[in-house]
């Protein structure tokens, strides 16, 4: 078999909170074969960290469950598809809103999805409310060539 | 986690160890209000320098010991933050409640 990825891998695991981390840096490592820079990680750890979260704290709410993870690569573009088997998100547009959070009382603020937009190029979420939610995103890791001298400078800074 | 309390200025100083992130919260949130009502500080000071990362939760963490420091009469200020997480801060508008100190780069 033939992939249509450059490379591709998945994950599956127990929706358990110290699970977070682990999804986080597996995530980074893979897409480590793109050479982002340290900005670039760190976008997608907290983006990846943001959706695992949700699977676990609004997906199955405490409840055990499995999460899966898929991650791609394609030239110089990270596809990660995070998805749970949970109770569904009633509706997407509303939970998508900057704040808004069914979970205050666990001072939840509400940034999850706004956090997933704005570190991320593309976001897709679907839905179905009994079945599970699945959370698509994508981020183009820029090329070399097209790096500015400021990234490098921050790869010194912070490593 | 670690803290410092300084009597003279009544200055709690939280030096979080550990990545924040959902997992994390809950001790630390136990940890922090453990501290803040045992010296009820006038200040309470967050030093970043030894997080590596942080997300979404460390918003609610944060305004959450904001809440209770004001309760008390106190304020709130958090320091030495490496980018990323300056970024997750600045997009959730917190410091117009609790300020960021802004660290000169060094290198």
């Amino acid at each position: 078999m033939k992939s249509r990825y450059d490379n591709e891998m998945e994950l599956s695991f127990l929706s358990k909170s110290n699970n977070e981390a682990f999804a986080r840096i597996t995530v980074a490592a893979f897409a480590a074969q793109l050479d982002p820079t340290i900005e670039e990680l760190a976008d997608i750890k907290t983006a990846v960290s943001e959706a695992v979260t949700n699977c676990i704290i609004h997906g199955y709410e405490d409840t055990e469950g499995i999460i899966k993870v898929r991650a791609t690569l394609l030239d110089n573009c990270l596809e990660v598809e995070i998805s749970d088997n949970g109770k569904g998100i009633e509706d997407v547009e509303l939970a998508r809103k900057p704040l808004y959070t069914t979970k205050g009382n666990l001072e939840r603020s509400g940034m999850g999805f706004t956090i997933m937009e704005s570190f991320m190029d593309e976001v897709k979420i679907h839905s179905v409310v009994g079945i599970g939610t699945k959370v698509t995103m994508k981020k183009k890791i820029k090329k070399e060539e097209n790096k500015s001298l400021n990234d490098d400078e921050d790869v010194l800074i912070n490593t | 986690m670690d803290s410092e309390f300084n009597e003279l200025e009544k200055m709690l100083n939280i030096f979080i160890t550990e990545e924040i992130d959902h997992h994390t919260t809950e001790k630390l949130r136990r940890k922090m209000d453990y501290e803040i009502t045992r010296f009820m500080p006038r200040k309470v000071v967050f030093d970043f320098s030894k997080v590596s990362f942080m997300d979404s939760a460390g918003i609610g963490l944060l305004i959450g010991r904001y809440k209770l420091v004001k309760l008390i009469g106190g304020s709130c200020e958090i320091t030495h933050c490496i980018q990323s997480i300056s970024k997750v801060l600045e997009m959730s508008g917190i410091e117009k409640i609790i300020p960021i100190q802004k660290e000169e780069k060094v290198g």
